[in-house]
């Protein structure tokens, strides 16, 4: 090799900053990016969900109950993906239906991040008894499967969207306590943290200011996989009647009476769970890519 | 001929577009009986050049060489069954750590049967006998109870010991031992080296010790091959090399050791570290340590030239008997 | 050992009266008066409802009825289902085995599949067999499984017509319960044609139930099995000159198994959560469609009992895991 020709292998070889260094890592996994493209369509198609179809997702066209999928025999143009048992259009539905599952993941992963937080940083930062209970707390929650779990919750608090959330957000609670603690507690004895007691600084700049920020990368991933967890576990409440109620659009509860259009209508039976799979493989698959790009470490 | 000869064995890692080279067209010869001592910083490419000879570079590692010959036979030719015939039983190799280095599922006279298993068979009573008599030649006391013993139950130095007694078990005419002292306490060391020097005598194994240490070299090895950043910069029998070292590299090791400072006040160090895949300098890659570097030094490569008397040295400006550079 | 043994229950049983807690507090929490709510009658005279109130200790001090409750638990009393008017233990017992089956046989089937699945994958990393098993594997991971159940009737069941639709066995035949899993009884009942309407019942169920514990567990033995690989006596077995299948069998798997076989265990709440759903897509008799069962009834003493239970259940097989893990892994079992 010539040494002009090393020259140029040297130049492109410049350690890149942290950002761009993320950047790279994300986008080099090709999966990650599928992910947060498909995430951003949904996001747009909910967004401007009244500018893209014609028809409201309660609209029933009475004269066209159970009609097949456009492409199909019988089908028409003016319903692509066929429309349900009282004649909406189940494009129409499935649009508004993403409204439905993002507003819930962000509320599930705001709930669940924010109280998990707070709940993790006393919980490492206070040790002793307050830890212990906390903790064993946790594991209650733990020991019971989520959507078990949320059952008994939505129980008490009725059916509904917004109960349903909470419920999931409780389940996954324990996620963000666990991760948030372990990280204060390792934190704390690190020597920058005892330089900035030492220096003087109060209980509250020392958790949110010093050690807060130094936990956040298990964090991010937890919570771009709370996403997926909120989306699907909500859709399963839906599912059983217990979380989104009719006539709303949600993808869950739209298949909660597929099962006696199966014999005859095989559109209103897939398109809906086609929808709440992707949109969840596109969260893990985020998810996944930010694992591998904030924190190598961290498996699964 | 040589037991071993490499040349230009290159090892990269890293995308194909943006490689790094690892292992920089490393040329190797040792003869039967003879030890050789490779030394160079962390980072310098020794431990890697020692897993490339063994075969145990993986994708996406990429091992390339112009001669990869043990006794006669191409390693790089043969099929992976045979070449598995002949790593651990012709060629053998010792581990930097050796509390890592066996299994923790297994207790160790299950480990030391096994390679005995792969190459020599026997029943069970005939491995468990040989076990014993390997585990007596590397001074373990109560062989038999250490058989049965779990890893984890083990201190480091006896640890080490079986990982020689599983090298040798299948009498191998090379041993690489990597850097086999560095994770042991300094009382140890000593044992360990005197162990693997006896053991060599006695059986005539050719043997490439691995070390950052030089002083360890100086005892041990009857010639040496300096290492940097991948590239073999000097190479030449233990006594001149130690006597007149002709690149600046070997001269600012050898300055390092304490032995040698005797009346200073400080011990020399040599700034700065190895060159990693990002900075990577133009030219010599030593030019930024160095206190001789030139203009010619930081614009072209030096080429690795064979002197009248058989040593190398990789280096536009070659030290003299006094330790100035020679233009 | 013992003390690792004692160290490990010693955790278990304060979560143990917490669930307790839990599903004491859940009848007291749900809006509506709980004397109405236990005795599923709505509008009943004062005289009844203060007959009621003594009879099911509601007048009592919190403190002591919790008391009650938690001593009726360990004389095997979990209250008395308002519609069958059965007791709750009962109820969940008969119902037990048919979920037993269900979800031994998604296990076998997560990890028959699951395990080499990793393993090929972990060992032709970055290369094509790897993608496709990983991207499976997120894909069976992010499945909502009451649709992938749907998916499997209309393909399977109304599609091809090879398997039916929901149930245990072929209303043909009437099995006598010798072990409470029906393939097992109806392999016992000699039956001609039995224990193929049996297994064909089960098939699609467990697969849907099995989908979500394979993908977590190629996922898991794919990144153990990675991490193993790269220990120094993966190289050392290496170097003594065996082969990678060999080194994969007899050194690396051993050691990445340990922690798959704790999420092995972590499965059982996926799988008691799964069987709520499979349950009620494909009419299966288990404890999960009578738990939903339950809640649409509103009959509160099963849902109280269903909870516990299960949570019972899911701490007793963590704990067996716990202790296995020490078995598996010396080092642990060694020390302390």
């Amino acid at each position: 090799m010539n040494s002009q020709a090393q020259t140029a292998v040297v130049d492109e070889l410049v350690p890149p900053g942290p950002f761009r260094e993320f950047w790279n890592y994300f986008s080099s996994n090709r999966g990650a990016l599928i992910g947060f493209v498909l995430i951003v369509v949904v996001l747009l198609a909910a967004l401007f969900a009244n500018f893209l179809t014609p028809h409201s997702p309660y609209e029933q066209y009475r004269d066209y109950v159970l009609t097949p999928p456009a492409w199909q025999e019988g089908g028409l143009w003016q319903f692509p993906l066929g429309t349900d048992e009282v004649g909406r259009d189940i494009l129409t539905r499935l649009i508004y239906g993403g409204r439905l599952s993002l507003f819930i993941g962000m509320m599930v992963v705001s709930l669940s991040l924010m109280l998990g937080t707070l709940i993790g940083l006393v919980s490492g930062y206070a040790r002793g008894i307050t830890d212990t209970l906390i903790m064993r707390a946790m594991d209650i929650i733990m020991a019971l499967p989520s959507l078990l779990l949320a059952l008994a919750i939505v129980t008490i608090l009725g059916p509904g969207l917004i109960n349903a959330s909470i419920a999931i957000a409780v389940t996954y609670l324990p996620h963000y306590v666990r991760i948030t603690r372990a990280s204060v507690i390792a934190e704390t004895s690190k020597d920058y943290v005892i330089a900035s007691k030492v220096s003087g600084a109060g209980v509250f700049r020392l958790v949110f200011i010093t050690i807060l920020p130094n936990c956040l990368a298990p964090l991010i991933v937890q919570a771009s996989l709370g996403f997926s967890n909120a989306i699907l576990d909500a859709a399963a409440l839906g599912f059983i009647g217990l979380g989104a109620q009719p006539p709303s659009p949600e993808w869950g509860s739209m298949l909660a009476n597929a099962l006696e259009f199966i014999q005859r209508a095989w559109w209103v039976v897939t398109f809906p769970g086609l929808m709440i799979l992707l949109t969840v493989l596109a969260f893990n698959l985020m998810g996944d890519g930010l694992r591998d790009a904030l924190d190598p470490k961290m498996k699964l | 001929m040589a037991l071993l000869q490499i040349k230009n064995l290159t090892v990269e890692f890293g995308s194909e577009k943006k490689p790094f080279r690892a292992v920089d067209q490393v040329c190797l010869e040792i003869e039967k009986g003879e030890v050789l001592g490779i030394v160079g910083e962390s980072g310098s490419g020794k431990s890697v050049t020692a897993k490339a000879l063994m075969g145990l570079i993986d994708w996406p590692g990429r091992v390339v060489a112009e001669k990869l010959e043990f006794d006669g036979q191409d390693l790089q030719e043969m099929s992976d069954k045979q070449r598995r015939k002949i790593t651990g039983r012709d060629i053998a190799m010792i581990f930097q750590e050796p509390m890592t280095s066996l299994n923790p599922c297994f207790t160790t006279g299950f480990q030391i049967a096994e390679a005995l298993k792969i190459h020599e068979g026997g029943s069970r009573s005939e491995r468990r006998m040989r076990s014993l008599e390997l585990l007596e030649q590397v001074g373990i006391p109560d062989p038999s109870a250490r058989l049965k013993a779990f890893p984890h139950q083990l201190s480091g130095g006896m640890s080490q010991r079986i990982m020689i007694a599983m090298a040798i078990a299948c009498n191998p005419r090379l041993l690489i031992a990597d850097e086999p002292t560095t994770a042991l306490d300094v009382t140890i060391q000593a044992q360990i080296i005197d162990l693997l020097l006896n053991l060599q005598k006695q059986r005539q194994m050719a043997l490439i010790l691995i070390t950052h240490d030089l002083a360890l070299v100086a005892e041990a090895a009857h010639r040496i091959v300096v290492m940097y950043a991948g590239q073999v910069v000097e190479t030449g029998p233990v006594p001149e090399i130690f006597e007149t070292p002709r690149h600046p590299y070997t001269a600012a090791l050898l300055e390092a050791l304490p032995e040698r400072s005797i009346g200073a006040t400080r011990l020399k160090t040599i700034p700065g570290v190895v060159p990693g895949q990002f900075d990577r300098p133009t030219g010599c890659l030593l030019n930024p340590r160095c206190e001789f570097a030139t203009e010619r030094c930081r614009r072209d490569i030096p080429l690795l030239q064979t002197d009248a008397d058989g040593r190398q040295v990789r280096c536009h400006t070659p030290l003299d008997r006094e330790g100035k550079p020679q233009p | 050992m013992f003390s690792f043994l004692l160290k490990r229950i010693g955790v278990v049983i304060p979560t143990f009266i917490g669930v307790t807690l839990l599903t004491f507090s859940l009848i007291r929490l749900i809006p509506g008066d709980p004397v109405e709510l236990m005795a599923g009658e709505r509008g009943v005279d004062p005289v009844r409802h203060a007959e009621l109130l003594a009879q099911m200790g509601l007048d009592k001090p919190l403190l002591l009825q919790y008391w009650h409750y938690l001593t009726g638990i360990f004389q095997g009393d979990l209250g008395t289902s308002i519609v069958t008017r059965e007791p709750v233990v009962r109820e969940f017992f008969t119902l037990f085995p048919a979920t037993l089956e269900l979800s031994l046989c998604a296990i076998i089937i997560a990890v028959a599949i699951g395990l080499p699945a990793g393993i090929i994958a972990a060992v032709k990393r970055g290369k094509l067999t790897d993608y496709t098993v990983m991207g499976l594997s997120l894909t069976g991971y992010s499945m909502p499984i009451f649709w992938w159940g749907l998916l499997l009737i209309l393909l399977f069941s109304v599609g091809l017509g090879w398997t039916p639709v929901s149930g245990r066995i072929s209303a043909m035949f009437w099995i006598d319960e010798v072990t409470g899993f029906m393939v097992i009884d109806a392999f016992l009942s000699g039956e001609e044609g039995a224990l193929v309407s049996a297994l064909s019942h089960l098939i699609l169920p467990s697969i849907v139930l099995a989908t979500i514990p394979l993908a977590v567990i190629a996922r898991m033995t794919r990144s153990s099995m990675l991490e193993v690989l790269r220990e120094d006596y993966v190289q050392v077995a290496r170097a003594k000159g065996l082969s990678m299948p060999l080194v994969v069998c007899i050194h690396a798997l051993r050691n990445a198994l340990i922690p798959v076989i704790t999420v092995i265990g972590l499965q059982i709440g996926v799988l008691m959560a799964g069987a709520i759903l499979t349950e009620t897509i494909f009419s299966w008799p288990g404890v999960g469609k009578w738990m939903l069962d339950s809640i649409y009834r509103r009959d509160y003493p099963s849902v109280q009992g269903g909870i516990l239970l299960i949570a019972c259940l899911v701490i007793i097989v963590n704990l067996t895991v716990d202790i296995l893990y020490g078995v598996v892994n010396p080092r642990i079992r060694h020390n302390r």
